[in-house]
């Protein structure tokens, strides 16, 4: 567009009114993102509010309770224990694939041979789709018939019962969650290596700086916000895994890998208590709030130091 | 003298006589094509008893005119899915398959399905033979709600017996089937080898799934869970903690290790590989046990009764059927397929595929009856005549089967039997008294 013609556009548009007379049509442009706000999130939370101050049955009539729901939840061992497994599942879950993925992208940010082949079929495993991983990892699970104890025997090991045990249950659905979510972080971080002037390790090598101290004092704190990201999705994502241990133990044995997500999804879909589940969810939500918000004001901390 | 013409003329109506009077019988006693042309949504739950209704559903649209669009989901997102549906007022099907031991009474409560009495009264709607009073009596009590009304067709009838291993059982030295508790328990030692991979006896230990298990016991102490007016719990007694330790030492000494999280699948898989001497369940899961091109030992399952227990001999009934909700659009064409899949022909496909039992009294006198193996067809009759219901009547089924199929679990990884139902019964108590009062 030449000068002049632009210049002729500016003006033609001036005589309009002026900033004041668009914001007064802006909110045109923002109705229909409104109305799906409105309508998907903020509607059926509302809803859920509601529905936490009444005993409903999907096939009897709604009484209101006020507050019980929420006092009932916290006499709950059942919800109780639940809580502190999703805590215990989340914190592994969490920590390992943010060793791991941070390790992985520190690997994928030197040159080798095969660099891009390596990284390929290191991401692999999150483009997977959740229900499909988990059946396959419950087939190889099965103490009996399953290949991982026959891999076990034939490095002469004991044979493990898995996730068919209450005490292997949690360890083993980490070990599913880490090997389908470390190559997210490491995307994520190794994006934020990527970005890094060259000039401080340059530095660095002059002073005769070790690889661990560039690492160290160089890279962690240069790559913090991106860690920071990775580590506030893993959170997320962490405390809201119902899919993979859905397919895989459902549960159990017994209760032992019944967290948060599992717990809702019984009292709402096998025993139809919508008003207790309703209450559980808004617990839940807070819970989720609060730690989320506690990650990201930590990148904000971040960024005045 | 005939007449050539005469001859002929007589000759074609002689032939063509069959057709007319079937088509003028037919017309007078049935017309299946009423709803000709109209479409119908099913939804099954994942099962041999809905594998059968597909695998003849082409017959079905044959005969009626009514095209068929059914979808088979697992019953863990079947069953929800049917609820919040049917609760909703807007079901997204015309046709139901349920488990009447899990859903019935949420169902009746709702008032969702259609009352099929009228429908059942109505010669233009029924069929002469269709004939309802061949239904068995167990089949008829788990279809009728309370109140009396009539809201599903059984389509299956689950009995619960012991699969075992002919090979296991002769290398061990055991000659047939064990016919009580005591002596099924010695088998299951005599048979249990853990160093050759080979275990003794195998049934569900996950939670929830793992009731009828223990209820099986149970019948055998000739005992039900709940008191016969559904209102006190019978799951502390001297009898239920009897039946909780029996579970408990079986399952602890004979069967394979993680069996706590062993559902129905694991336990067939296990027992078709070979490696399990006896496995307690349903008699619906016989096709894959007799298929050579899945089940190792295809030749050597061998089909026995349940055990006779301490004080009664008893096995575990289930039963499964349709229904129609209240606010299909498409009753008329709904109610055919129902009719049609808990008919006589149904039933009869049903036990030669080896799916499950027959609602219907007359499907044992059928002569063309060819089920995938004579013993488990004669077991199959021997446990109908000992079956009673293998889980109470209520509403919150789901909780209770969760709370005392957790204390089972418990059982299993060393929980003592009577603390763990004490505290499964006092938990459960309150949410069985807020289901009375609702």
């Amino acid at each position: 567009m030449s000068e002049t013609t632009a210049n002729t556009t500016l003006q033609s548009a001036a005589p309009l009114g002026g900033a004041h007379n668009y914001a007064r049509r802006y909110w045109v442009f923002a109705l229909p993102a409104a109305i799906v706000v409105t309508g998907v999130i903020l509607f059926p939370w509302i809803f859920s509010v509601v529905m936490s101050v009444f005993t409903w049955k999907v096939s009897g009539n709604a009484y209101f309770v006020g507050l019980d729901n929420f006092s009932k939840l916290f006499h709950d061992t059942r919800f109780l224990w639940a809580m502190v497994r999703t805590f215990y599942f989340t914190a592994a879950a969490v920590v390992l694939p943010m060793i791991l993925g941070i390790w992985a992208a520190v690997c994928f940010a030197n040159n080798f041979s095969l660099r891009g082949l390596c990284r390929t079929l290191f991401i692999l495993p999150m483009m997977a789709t959740p229900v499909a991983i988990a059946l396959v990892w419950t087939m190889m699970f099965h103490p009996q018939l399953g290949v991982l104890n026959y891999i076990l025997s034939v490095f002469g090991l004991p044979p493990s019962q898995w996730v068919y045990s209450d005490t292997t249950v949690i360890p083993t659905l980490v070990m599913v969650e880490t090997w389908q979510w470390t190559p997210l972080v490491m995307l994520i971080v190794l994006g934020g290596i990527a970005s890094l002037p060259s000039d401080p390790y340059e530095a660095a090598i002059i002073d005769g700086a070790s690889g661990w101290q560039m690492f160290r004092y160089l890279t962690v704190p240069m790559v913090w916000p991106f860690i920071i990201v990775a580590a506030t999705m893993r959170v997320i994502d962490a405390l809201k895994t119902f899919d993979t241990i859905f397919v895989i133990t459902n549960g159990g044995p017994g209760t032992s890998s019944e967290t948060m997500n599992m717990l809702l999804y019984q009292t709402a879909f096998a025993y139809y208590d919508l008003g207790y589940a309703s209450a559980l969810v808004l617990v839940f939500f807070a819970i989720i709030l609060v730690i989320s918000l506690g990650l990201l004001s930590m990148r904000q901390m971040e960024r005045w130091q | 003298m005939i007449k050539r013409r005469a001859f002929l003329t007589a000759s074609a109506a002689a032939l063509a006589a069959p057709a007319l009077v079937e088509k003028v019988g037919a017309q007078s006693a049935f017309d299946w094509k009423q709803f000709k042309g109209k479409t119908i949504s099913v939804s099954l739950t994942k099962s041999p008893r809905a594998d059968n209704l597909q695998n003849h559903q082409k017959e079905f649209e044959e005969m009626t005119g009514i095209r068929v669009q059914s979808e088979q989901m697992p019953e863990q997102q079947q069953r929800p899915k049917m609820i919040m549906e049917l609760a909703s007022g807007k079901p997204s099907f015309d046709v139901t398959h349920f488990s009447l031991h899990v859903s019935k009474r949420v169902v009746g409560t709702g008032k969702w399905l259609e009352d099929l009495r009228t429908y059942l009264k109505d010669p233009k709607l029924t069929a002469p033979d269709f004939d309802f009073a061949d239904i068995g009596p167990g089949a008829l009590a788990a279809i009728t709600q309370p109140d009396g009304r009539i809201d599903s067709l059984p389509i299956e009838t689950d009995l619960w017996l012991v699969y075992y291993n002919k090979k296991l059982f002769a290398q061990a030295g055991i000659a047939a089937m064990p016919t009580t508790f005591d002596a099924m328990m010695d088998a299951a030692h005599k048979l249990n080898a853990p160093a050759k991979n080979i275990y003794g006896f195998v049934a569900r230990g996950v939670k929830n799934a793992n009731v009828p298990v223990w209820t099986s016991f149970l019948l055998g102490m000739n005992q039900e869970t709940i008191t016969p007016d559904g209102k006190t719990l019978l799951t502390d007694t001297p009898a239920a903690i009897w039946a909780g330790e029996y579970y408990k030492k079986i399952l602890r000494e004979c069967a394979p290790p993680g069996v706590v999280g062993f559902n129905w699948n694991e336990c067939q898989t296990s027992f078709m590989q070979g490696n399990i001497g006896m496995w307690l369940d349903g008699v619906g899961f016989c096709p894959p046990l007799f298929d050579p091109k899945v089940s190792k030992i295809s030749d050597s399952v061998g089909v026995g009764l349940m055990p006779a227990g301490p004080k009664g001999h008893h096995c575990a009934m289930f039963n499964d059927g349709v229904g129609i909700p209240a606010r299909s659009r498409n009753k008329g064409a709904a109610y055919l397929y129902c009719q049609w899949a808990a008919g006589k022909q149904m039933a009869i496909n049903l036990v030669n595929l080896g799916g499950g039992a027959s609602p219907r009294l007359s499907t044992y006198s059928e002569p063309s009856l060819k089920p995938p193996s004579a013993e488990w067809l004669v077991t199959l009759k021997e446990s109908l005549k000992i079956a009673r219901p293998g889980l109470p009547e209520i509403v919150p089924v789901t909780e209770f089967r969760d709370a005392i199929g957790i204390a089972l679990t418990n059982m299993v990884q060393g929980a003592d039997p009577a603390t763990e139902l004490k505290k499964a019964t006092e938990a459960f108590k309150p949410v069985l008294e807020e289901s009375l009062r609702t």
